[in-house]
């Protein structure tokens, strides 16, 4: 239970959430966008997150799409993970985001809500950014789709009032050979040490990783080198591990030196798979 | 039709096949409204966290964690906790089978079964061992807790 008050809302249009989020900013009431709300449930529990208002987005049909245009898969942001993983559509994606908490929390946990949540894990991205994905993104400039490129750069760069609607995702990405690992220290139940998720695309391989640095990426430096196919396999994964973008997690679910050691395994491992086919 | 609410409101809720009133803060959990204002104790307050799952209950046959779920979040849905669910197969295979020690845990690992093979009349090793893994016994009796839900799966009788 959150020990402060809030207010909730639950619109049913794209614009009626766009325009409750100015009315109650300009009111001073923190308003937050609301999804799952796992993540602003179990941090507000805690007094680490503060808001006044809840807007929640489960209402908005285009939220709930899921389903393919003569272009894209739609992925709408209220989605839930389980009701990703049953109609799986998007096999990398289900595959991926099997991985995340549990069950039953993934019944309640969305798209958006992992997307965009402060846990640094956010494995829900990595197929998106696999696949250069579209973000459909609303605020008060409208309804705009941008590329993920352009909007994801360790977190999503949204504007203040703007929210994630939906993903779109081009067909011929859907059904590309895949790989997605999650490995844990131990057992096969909570947080991970790493998650790599990797496509064979006609121009090579392409990995995104989670749990490795403090926020999601996809290196297209660590690509040029695990795709640099005149070296041996081993040479190649020792090059792109020289070009990891950030700090290497030291943590409880494993220090920096293991998860190294998991990783160069672990991507020997992909590369055997997916160019052997 | 969104609407603006005050800092106490009145929310519709079945539960347990009853359809009741209830007035709430909007910041309050489903685990709390079911205790404190409807006197159903059966959803266990655990970790508080989403991580131990003895607060599990069934929401339009959907399991969730009430711990990590709004009660107006709920407003209009069915919902049904331990005290619904009335002699149910899965409650009578725990007890054949042992299923429990303290007894913490139990409320919300049955109804995570019941959610179950309501879904899964017939799930396989991987399906029950995924589902049972949003749920913690301190106790330890997975294995019998397994058996418990296989010998529903099968038509076993108490």
């Amino acid at each position: 239970m959150l020990s402060a008050d809030i207010e909730y809302y639950r619109p049913e249009t794209i614009q009626e959430a766009v325009d409750l989020f100015q009315i109650l900013k300009g009111e001073n009431k923190r308003p937050i966008y609301y999804s799952g709300g796992t993540e602003i449930l179990t941090l507000g529990r805690l007094e680490l997150a503060a808001a006044g208002a809840f807007i929640d987005i489960k209402a908005i049909k285009e939220c709930l799409s899921f389903g393919f245009n003569q272009s894209y898969l739609i992925a709408g942001a209220a989605l839930s993970l389980t009701s990703i993983e049953e109609k799986n559509l998007f096999p990398l994606l289900s595959a991926t985001s099997m991985g995340i908490a549990d069950h039953t929390a993934r019944n309640k946990i969305t798209l958006g809500g992992n997307l965009c949540g402060k846990i640094f894990y956010r494995e829900a991205v990595l197929p998106f950014l696999l696949c250069d994905s579209w973000v459909v993104a609303a605020g008060g400039n409208g309804v705009k789709p941008i590329p993920i490129g352009q909007i994801f750069n360790q977190t999503f760069q949204l504007e203040e009032g703007q929210f994630i609607v939906q993903l779109l995702t081009e067909r011929n990405y859907i059904h590309l050979p895949f790989v997605s690992i999650k490995r844990r220290q131990q057992w096969e139940t909570g947080y991970p040490l790493i998650t790599v998720a990797s496509i064979k695309a006609d121009n090579g391989l392409r990995f995104a990783f989670s749990g490795l640095c403090p926020f999601p990426f996809r290196s297209k430096e660590m690509e040029a080198e695990l795709n640099n196919i005149g070296l041996p396999v081993p040479e190649r994964v020792k090059r792109a591990l020289a070009q990891i973008p950030g700090p290497v997690l030291h943590d409880v679910e494993g220090s920096s030196e293991y998860r190294l050691f998991v990783l160069e395994n672990t991507l020997n491992e992909i590369i055997l798979e997916l160019e052997g086919e | 039709m969104a609407q603006s609410l005050p800092q106490k409101i009145t929310v519709p809720l079945e539960v347990n096949g009853e359809a009741r009133q209830v007035e709430i803060r909007p910041a309050d959990t489903l685990l709390y409204v079911l205790r404190s204002h409807l006197g159903l104790t059966g959803a266990k307050p655990g970790c508080l966290n989403g991580d131990c799952g003895a607060c599990s209950v069934m929401v339009n046959d959907t399991v969730y964690k009430s711990c990590i779920m709004l009660a107006v979040e709920v407003a209009g849905s069915k919902v049904t906790t331990i005290e619904g669910l009335k002699d149910a197969p899965i409650q009578e295979a725990f007890i054949k089978n042992f299923a429990f020690q303290c007894g913490y845990c139990t409320p919300g690992f049955i109804m995570n079964c019941q959610a179950l093979l309501k879904n899964h009349p017939h799930p396989t090793y991987e399906v029950i061992k995924e589902w049972l893994a949003s749920n913690i016994c301190r106790c330890t009796c997975y294995e019998e807790i397994e058996a418990a839900v296989m010998s529903v799966m099968k038509g076993e009788r108490p």
